[in-house]
């Protein structure tokens, strides 16, 4: 008798989510757009090269928003991402170079900074109760301003090779950031949605002061949110680094928004308690693509900022428009 | 006055997706009189309401005003038709006036100017309406939940509404702002408007309405005049059968000290509060609303800090205030407000029953799914849970349902000391009675209870022994045997 009634919950579950899941709806208009490029620019689009060069570009972007999501699953926002990046990029480049700690030195470095500058974050709103948008947005200035003292304006290059490898570098034949994406998504689906502390990150982005008489630690999980989201940062500026061999004070100036918008096409809600792992990363796809796509269609660089923004806002409305009407 | 039927609602159907919410429902409104609805929750008295104020649309069936057909396609034409409908939760802005939230939408103007000597005048005639005094630029925020329910029912006077649906409008009042409520429901009734009340305070029902008109899983099971319906006909109208003893409170030896509360003060509400809950026991807490009863319970549990005095479970003093702490100690605590403090209203039935007791179902922090649907399937049919699955959204019950979360989730954290803050209220008879039989096994296998309520039946009917709060003291406690609701008032007002 149960195992019958449960296993008929299984079958409505997936009929449900099948109609419910935003996941599955972005995944479609990602299809759409690639098979309407597939049959545009059929010849330059679908080439082996074109497609690992797209992946590897939004790959940077998909480290960063997967911490961002985190952020926003909690009901927070992280506005430093961008910063951070810049940081991490050029003090683990810095160690590496001019300091002489070495790869793997340097590597954590630039990594310790990362989380260090999301452990400021949580902590600012947490203990001192700050709205998660001023204190990011304090330390957003702060990192991008500690960028351009510490490198006095100059980029750090002549990394070494094996840094320089998780940028260039191809395993198999595949990209190596493309593989790190691939790692992050792993370790981070599996944290986001099998371990108790995923399931309290969702509760906390649905209703905090539920959550909190229900005997969640809501400060020690945000800490641990916003310093992962920190790390996965200076991960993504290290590895960007790694790629042009040169880090740049400048680096990822507005990438915050970037990832805020493939979390927000990625079907996570802003009001926080819903998102998966997926979403980011198909949201920056549907970003890389189009670009991808509307610089092989030749469209000149200063519409192609304003076609993404009007895919945003349109991504954005029809999902919500599906959703009021459920 | 001559009584006509000034709203006729005529065989209207609603379904949703797997439900049908109202099956050919027929009823006649008649100005001058107040007008009962009943039944359980999932009844379809919340759709009803929403398809008379535009919320919804009926798929069948004829609404008619004043003899004449007409079409609510959304809440501005109900307004416009003269219905005005004052919700459960109230609609109003905590930042403006009083005077401007009466004519928000409907600003006084003069030419392009916001007029406001003209707001502030018609704002005061309608307070006097309503029976209040109070300055008409106080902001909303500053007042009581009884101010802001009259100020509901000025507005709805504002717009000279012929029909006035009242959702709920008494369950956040206390007993003297009832009072002053029902007063003004039949001050209305007796300006010729047609009241359509929902309520499921029963004996408020018999004081203030003319007619009653039972549903019952979306149907109309008959409409009554009230002094020719007794309660307990009534009743048994609602649920489909004989209710028998409403509180089946079992005989159980009540055992040994669990929890001591030693002189606590917390905030401004709790002041050197000292009570003790034995092992099978359930210690009743009455007071008026504002008698310090929430804040205490919040402060034992750990929400809210305790200012001094301890806290002390089986003979170990809680140290840091978490609720955390409280219920890896063992205490379960259900909240006054469900929505705000109980449920994660996204999340599914599932998630919401586990969310305390994620620990007892992981290993090295991994959720075990099969352990987790195994429990959430236990509870939701142990509590009777009305639901198309466990992996249905708390958002989508009715209210008992969703209190039935609330208690399953402390259930399956396994308590030994259980507090329950208003635990029916807003819940059907049928709902509450499952309630009050489960609260009988608790205590049956040694759980200690402490129950406040609002509602002096209840407290009398469950607890061993009754504790008196007001303005923030203890003012007394009775045993089982002593209490009437008569002894409770005269300690209140010692």
């Amino acid at each position: 008798m149960k195992t019958q009634s449960q296993s008929k919950d299984k079958h409505i579950n997936f009929l449900k989510k099948l109609r419910e899941s935003a996941t599955i709806r972005i995944a479609l208009i990602l299809l759409v757009l690639c098979v309407f490029l597939a049959i545009a620019e059929g010849k330059a689009f679908l080439t082996n090269e074109n497609l690992l060069s797209v992946f590897r570009q939004f790959s940077f972007i998909g480290i960063m928003a997967i911490g961002e999501c985190l952020v926003i699953i909690t009901g927070g926002i992280d506005l430093s991402v961008g910063s951070i990046f810049a940081f991490s990029g050029v003090i683990g480049s810095l160690a590496m170079t001019s300091w002489g700690l070495g790869f793997i030195l340097g590597l954590i470095v630039g990594l310790v900074a990362g989380a260090g500058f999301g452990l400021i974050n949580g902590l600012l709103i947490t203990k001192l109760k700050l709205p998660p948008f001023i204190a990011t947005l304090g330390t957003m200035s702060i990192a991008r301003g500690l960028s351009y003292a510490v490198t006095k304006g100059y980029p750090v290059s002549d990394m070494p090779d094996a840094f320089k490898f998780i940028g260039q570098g191809h395993i198999l034949g595949i990209p190596a950031p493309i593989i790190l994406l691939i790692i992050v998504t792993i370790i981070i689906g599996i944290f986001l949605h099998l371990t108790i502390t995923g399931r309290r990150i969702f509760a906390i982005g649905g209703n905090e002061e539920a959550s909190r008489v229900s005997g969640i630690s809501v400060k020690k999980e945000k800490i641990l949110v916003y310093t992962l989201c920190g790390l996965l940062a200076g991960l993504a500026g290290l590895a960007t680094a790694a790629r042009l061999n040169v880090a740049q004070s400048t680096a990822g100036a507005g990438s915050e928004m970037d990832a805020i918008a493939a979390v927000i096409i990625g079907g996570a809600s802003l009001s926080g308690g819903v998102g998966n792992v997926a979403g980011p990363i198909l949201g920056a796809a549907i970003m890389g693509v189009l670009r991808n796509g509307l610089v092989l269609m030749s469209v000149s660089a200063y519409w192609q900022q304003t076609v993404i923004g009007i895919v945003i806002i349109v991504a954005v409305t029809i999902d919500k428009m599906r959703y009021e009407k459920l | 006055m001559e009584e006509k039927t000034i709203l006729e609602l005529k065989n209207i159907s609603k379904s949703f997706p797997g439900v049908q919410a109202l099956n050919n429902v027929s009823i006649k409104f008649e100005n001058g009189k107040v007008h009962a609805i009943v039944g359980e929750n999932g009844a379809g008295k919340s759709t009803l309401i929403k398809i008379l104020s535009g919320v919804y649309q009926k798929d069948n069936g004829v609404i008619l005003i004043n003899g004449k057909e007409i079409d609510i396609q959304n809440p501005r034409k109900a307004t416009e038709l003269g219905i005005s409908t004052i919700y459960q939760e109230l609609n109003l802005l905590p930042n403006l006036s009083i005077a401007e939230n009466i004519f928000v939408g409907r600003e006084k103007r003069n030419g392009v100017f916001y007029d406001k000597k003209t707001t502030e005048i018609e704002a005061r005639k309608l307070l006097l309406e309503v029976g209040m005094t109070i300055d008409v630029g106080t902001l909303v925020k500053n007042l009581s939940i009884a101010q802001r329910q009259l100020l509901e029912v000025a507005k709805a006077l504002s717009i000279d509404s012929q029909i006035i649906i009242m959702d709920e409008p008494t369950s956040s009042l206390a007993a003297d702002e009832i009072e002053i409520l029902l007063k003004i429901v039949k001050e209305l009734r007796h300006k010729g408007k047609a009241i359509i009340y929902i309520s499921h305070k029963l004996d408020e029902i018999y004081e203030v309405s003319d007619k009653i008109t039972v549903l019952r899983d979306g149907e109309s099971i008959g409409t009554v005049e009230t002094n020719n319906c007794s309660e307990e006909n009534l009743i048994q109208m609602m649920v489909g059968r004989p209710l028998v003893d409403l509180y089946p409170k079992l005989e159980v030896d009540i055992g040994d000290e669990i929890l001591r509360v030693d002189n606590v003060t917390s905030g401004n509400l709790v002041k050197n509060v000292s009570f003790t809950l034995r092992k099978g026991e359930i210690l009743g807490v009455a007071g008026l609303v504002g008698s310090g009863r929430s804040e205490l319970m919040s402060a034992v549990f750990g929400i809210d800090p305790i200012d001094h005095g301890s806290v002390i479970i089986d003979g170990i003093e809680l140290k840091s205030n978490y609720p955390k702490d409280s219920i890896d100690k063992g205490i379960g605590f259900v909240p006054e407000d469900r929505k705000m403090q109980g449920l994660i209203l996204k999340m599914s039935i599932r998630e919401n029953i586990t969310i305390s007791c994620l620990e007892d179902i992981s290993s090295r922090g991994f959720i075990s799914s099969k352990a987790e649907n195994a429990i959430s399937h236990d509870f939701s049919d142990k509590l009777q849970i009305k639901s198309t699955g466990i992996e249905q959204k708390v958002e989508n019950l009715s209210g008992g349902n969703q209190q039935k979360v609330v208690i399953a989730k402390w259930l399956a954290t396994r308590p030994k000391i259980l507090i329950l803050d208003e635990p029916t209220r807003g819940i059907d008879v049928g709902a509450k009675k499952e309630i009050y039989t489960l609260i009988g096994e608790l205590v049956k296998i040694g759980v200690g209870i402490i129950l406040v309520s609002s509602e002096l039946p209840e407290v009398l009917g469950m607890s061993d022994r009754i504790m008196v709060m007001h303005e923030g003291l203890v003012k007394g406690f009775l045993s089982r045997n002593e209490a009437t609701q008569e002894k409770i008032m005269s300690l209140i007002l010692k």
